[in-house]
């Protein structure tokens, strides 16, 4: 009985002719149109250094993303991503400048900081009946506030763990490839995403996201705890925002509290444009990466023309707009 | 017996609730900033404290979370102007928008010192600043002597709106233009935080391969600026403004040549003391440079600059 209900809201998103495909290939081929126009705007575009920097520019983005897209395809929203980002990250600094502990400590401590922090943002909605969109823009300002009181207001930096550059801005590759420099964090957000794809699609956890973003109240009926995936979800969320966190912290060699708010809203775009819809049931991973690389893209290829910043966020919102609409269209049309 | 006592007790809380206003021998100082998170804010707080303890003073220190946040500065400013200060010290986000509310704290005979960005008006007995466009011209004759007064530059600023990322960038751009008229400003691109601040530093490198230089206005594009080199292993000039430990590090390492320093400790200490000397019915001069400094490899220990800086 359950494995027939789940079969059913499993369906359609598998086959080339879905409208998830349909819209993953529209995003791409928008990605493909933005590319081609920036390389022919400007000679320095399109050279293998800048390709890096777009690589290396999506992938905090693009881990947020693969965060929220769990999240949303189960009809939820997670708007404490950013600040939850920011919070694991002053973890990892407590843990390693603070208390010099190793690295493999102050991974951990952020891991499990996302992951706690999820859990409690799941709670909260499954067993207080909070909707969503509240729970978590409480918890954003509850991390917010915290990052801040537990970093002393201040950034926290990891002089003392030199190897702490080697989660995002190194590049390991090159001990392979002495002429290939990719930085690690870009194998980082490609590793997530391919794992997160395979959760989405082939675990269990992933038809119970699928089941309760596709009809909440078939799946209660059908024998499924609704309540315990929803927390599951949640906390894989978190866990996916503390290694975003790990990200973030490498690259500017420090935890920064002040930074986070306004992420969860670019990791919303991203998961928007890349096709998973916010009434949830319906999404992909890759479409989420693909979402992220269209707003890196944008922003990188703006830069490079020297469009000023204020244009840039203008167009950024056209973009997301057309992408929802185009969202709409092909929705109604199914 | 047990009436008494519930009694005694209400008394004693009623004449203790009484007493405590009246009993206000300390003048009370709120100070409303334009930030909080940001060191800078925190280094004024405590030049600010140590003047408190030394006057004899209590403050209360507050700001709202960003410098966008006009409107949660107001309600800052309402509360602490309801409780009836001795005086008041004022950060404007935005001086036009809350000279009313000033208006209101004149009206009640509280005094206004205000600091950091000025307050378009003559409400404010004093002012206590630090003249951004002196700041950042010091900075672009820096720049025009390292790239050997010829070539391309570029600047990221912090903000378009406030008169700190106003005064930074003019004071900067028109120094070059004045001085150094070879030099081209090819780029100039606002970031609000270091991430966004390094993608700009990222995409002006790509963008312009034989820029020679960059300016960075704040502490968080500083942050930016360096982090973008380190990671495309450029070797242009590039300096910055404010302190932090990146900043500090980055000098002593050859990244950054050097850095323009306000001195937050000094204006945190101006608003108390002129507050303080304001009470007591002394003269102050309308406006009050609290300075700053050009700090590099060379003098970077410097007592008197390391004073100022904040990790």
């Amino acid at each position: 009985m359950t494995e027939i209900a789940l079969e059913q809201t499993h369906a359609p998103r598998s086959g080339i002719f879905t409208i998830a495909a349909l819209q993953k290939a529209v995003a791409f081929v928008v990605l493909i149109a933005l590319l081609l126009f920036f390389s022919f705007a400007s000679e320095n575009f399109m050279q293998w250094s800048n390709v890096v920097n777009i690589l290396q520019a999506t992938a905090v983005n693009g881990v947020l993303g693969v965060a929220c897209t769990f999240v949303i395809v189960s009809a939820g929203i997670d708007l404490s991503v950013g600040t939850l980002m920011t919070f694991c990250a002053v973890m990892t600094g407590v843990v390693l400048t603070f208390w010099g502990l190793p690295m493999w400590a102050g991974i951990l401590a952020a891991l499990t900081t996302g992951a706690l922090c999820g859990t409690t943002s799941g709670l909260i909605i499954a067993k207080l009946k909070i909707p969503p969109f509240i729970a978590t823009l409480g918890m954003m300002l509850v991390l917010k506030g915290l990052a801040l009181v537990i970093s002393g207001v201040k950034p926290i930096y990891f002089n003392d763990t030199p190897n702490f550059s080697l989660i995002s801005p190194d590049s390991s590759i090159t001990n392979l490839f002495p002429n290939l420099e990719i930085p690690n964090g870009v194998f980082v957000m490609f590793t997530v995403a391919i794992v997160a794809s395979i959760i989405l699609n082939k675990s269990i956890l992933g038809r119970y996201v699928f089941a309760l973003g596709s009809n909440e109240e078939a799946a209660r009926l059908s024998g499924v705890n609704v309540d315990f995936w929803k927390v599951v979800t949640y906390a894989l969320g978190g866990f996916i925002c503390g290694i975003a966190g790990l990200l973030i912290s490498s690259r500017l060699n420090s935890a920064q509290p002040a930074l986070g708010q306004g992420y969860e809203l670019e990791a919303i775009a991203a998961v928007v444009i890349g096709g998973t819809s916010l009434s949830g049931g319906r999404g992909t991973i890759l479409g989420t990466i693909i979402g992220a690389f269209i707003m890196s893209v944008l922003n990188n290829g703006l830069r490079i023309m020297s469009v000023e910043e204020q244009w840039q966020i203008v167009v950024s919102g056209i973009i997301i707009i057309i992408a929802v609409y185009v969202d709409n269209i092909l929705r109604r049309k199914s | 017996m047990k009436k008494t006592m519930i009694a005694s007790a209400f008394a004693l809380s009623a004449a203790m609730m009484i007493s405590a206003p009246s009993r206000a021998d300390e003048p009370y100082f709120p100070i409303i900033s334009k930030g909080f998170s940001h060191q800078f804010w925190q280094a004024v707080k405590s030049g600010a404290e140590e003047a408190a303890k030394a006057d004899g003073v209590k403050i209360s220190f507050e700001g709202p979370a960003t410098e966008a946040m006009i409107d949660k500065q107001i309600d800052m400013l309402n509360a602490a102007i309801a409780k009836k200060p001795q005086g008041l010290g004022f950060a404007a986000l935005d001086s036009k928008a809350e000279v009313p509310l000033l208006k209101k704290a004149a009206d009640a005979k509280i005094p206004i010192v205000a600091f950091d960005s000025g307050v378009e008006s003559d409400l404010p007995l004093t002012t206590c600043t630090t003249d951004n466009v002196k700041a950042a011209g010091a900075a672009a004759d820096k720049m025009g002597e390292a790239v050997g007064g010829e070539g391309e530059i570029a600047a990221v600023i912090h903000d378009q709106t406030s008169a700190t990322g106003i005064g930074r960038r003019d004071g900067f751009v028109n120094e070059i233009k004045a001085k150094f008229p070879n030099i081209k400003i090819v780029d100039l691109q606002y970031a609000n935080d270091a991430l966004k601040a390094t993608e700009d530093v990222k995409a002006m490198l790509q963008a312009h391969p034989k820029i020679k230089g960059i300016f960075a206005s704040n502490e968080g594009s500083a942050i930016g600026l360096v982090t973008a080199m380190k990671e495309s292993k450029s070797k242009i000039v590039a300096i910055g403004y404010d302190s932090g430990k990146k900043q500090k590090d980055a000098i002593l390492d050859g990244t950054l040549l050097g850095s323009i320093t306000q001195n937050p400790v000094g204006i945190g200490k101006c608003v108390v003391d002129s507050l303080s000397k304001a009470i007591k019915g002394e003269k102050l001069p309308k406006v009050i440079d609290t300075g700053f400094y050009w700090y590099d490899k060379s003098n970077i220990a410097d007592p008197k600059v390391a004073a100022v800086l904040y990790d």
